[in-house]
């Protein structure tokens, strides 16, 4: 998407998805804040779905960036970012804190990057 | 979260001031400040995530004016950083707004949830307080609200969802700052599903949303190499199908 034209030293694609992400969010924080009065309870049929966009939206944002599919199951396995975000798991499980989790991440990507796999 | 009134209890001499106990007691900003006060652990858990925010604008190529911008127009981490990935990967706008838009539909729930504590507001400031509205100004806002009925609720709100923005602000523009001048071998992107973890573990809590999340993740890995950069939608709807269906069969 980059490479438009620029625009504030930018591609302007960039500027629009900001913009259109901007405002829909902007709709479903104004949504029944603004509605309330004539609109009080979320359907069922809308709020049983919802319930699940954490899980599903997180875990899909994940998941890419620590599995790569290769031809052999251990190549697959003796995967530094795999480890890393396992060990991140366990972390998050343990502390349910942002920062340890990113740090434990991090520290055993480097291990398995620099000393490891090096 | 105690009212500011109950330590000053102590120093009134005869013990009946009748603002003893009034949450207003500490002033105008007294309520305001007391929700930048309960905030403040909560922004120790964003500024790492407003670091990676920053971080991951400069790999997807832009520049701090995008990036800031992004993070005051936007101003939704996860969205944030599944739409400036899939930036960096060259998607189509389509691809870049649909999925940050499905990111955030959950702030539906925030806006009905908080929504009967705003009525009496007039509509400008109900559509200010709107915008500061995040996973962590409600939870923080909403418990407040139901301990303590007193207390001046746009006000208490005000100081909770602008802490939040002015982290998130910062943290955004030092991401950059580090992003752009620590070496590429260093894999600070890697932050990114980083935080993505730390968020999904405490979401899985029950079987249904355990079911969301493994299926979501795994449709995305497969469908990873889909034509559009569609892998990341794709899993996310069939995570939430498979949540609703664990839910309807297991009861």
């Amino acid at each position: 998407m980059t490479g438009g034209s620029p625009l504030l030293g930018g591609s302007l694609e960039v500027w629009i998805a900001i913009v259109l992400i901007g405002v829909a969010t902007y709709g479903f924080r104004l949504s029944f804040i603004h509605l309330f009065g004539r609109v009080d309870e979320v359907p069922d049929r809308i709020k049983r779905p919802l319930r699940y966009v954490p899980p599903a939206v997180l875990a899909a944002l994940a998941l890419p960036y620590l599995v790569t599919i290769r031809p052999s199951v251990a190549a697959t396995l003796a995967d530094e970012q795999l480890i890393a975000g396992v060990v991140a798991g366990a972390v998050a499980w343990r502390t349910e804190n942002v920062t340890a989790t990113i740090a434990g991440g991090m520290v055993t990507l480097w291990l398995f990057r620099f000393v490891v796999f090096a | 979260m105690t009212v500011e009134g109950e330590i000053s209890d102590d120093t009134s001499p005869d013990g009946t001031s009748p603002d003893a106990t009034s949450p207003d007691d500490a002033g105008l900003y007294g309520d305001v400040w007391a929700g930048v006060r309960d905030v403040s652990p909560l922004l120790l858990g964003i500024a790492p995530f407003a670091l990676v925010a920053g971080i991951a604008a400069v790999d997807a190529g832009l520049g701090l004016a995008e990036a800031v911008g992004m993070s005051v127009i936007v101003f939704a981490g996860a969205s944030q950083l599944a739409a400036l990935g899939l930036i960096g990967e060259n998607a189509p706008l389509a691809v870049v707004v649909g999925t940050a838009v499905v990111i955030n539909l959950r702030v539906v729930m925030y806006s009905a949830s908080i929504a009967p504590h705003f009525a009496d507001y007039g509509r400008r400031l109900r559509a200010g307080l709107a915008y500061l509205l995040t996973d962590q100004a409600y939870a923080i806002s909403v418990a407040e609200f139901e301990a303590n009925p007193e207390r001046s609720r746009w006000r208490y709100y005000l100081g909770a969802g602008g802490g939040l923005w002015v982290v998130w602000q910062i943290g955004t523009v030092l991401g950059v700052v580090v992003g752009a001048s620590v070496p590429d071998a260093w894999g600070l992107t890697f932050a990114v599903p980083l935080v993505f973890i730390a968020l999904l573990v405490p979401a899985m809590k029950d079987r249904p949303t355990t079911a969301a999340g493994v299926a979501a993740g795994t449709v995305a890995v497969v469908a990873a190499g889909l034509p559009l950069n569609l892998g990341l939608l794709t899993g996310a709807v069939s995570g939430i199908l498979v949540g609703l269906l664990t839910e309807v069969f297991g009861e």
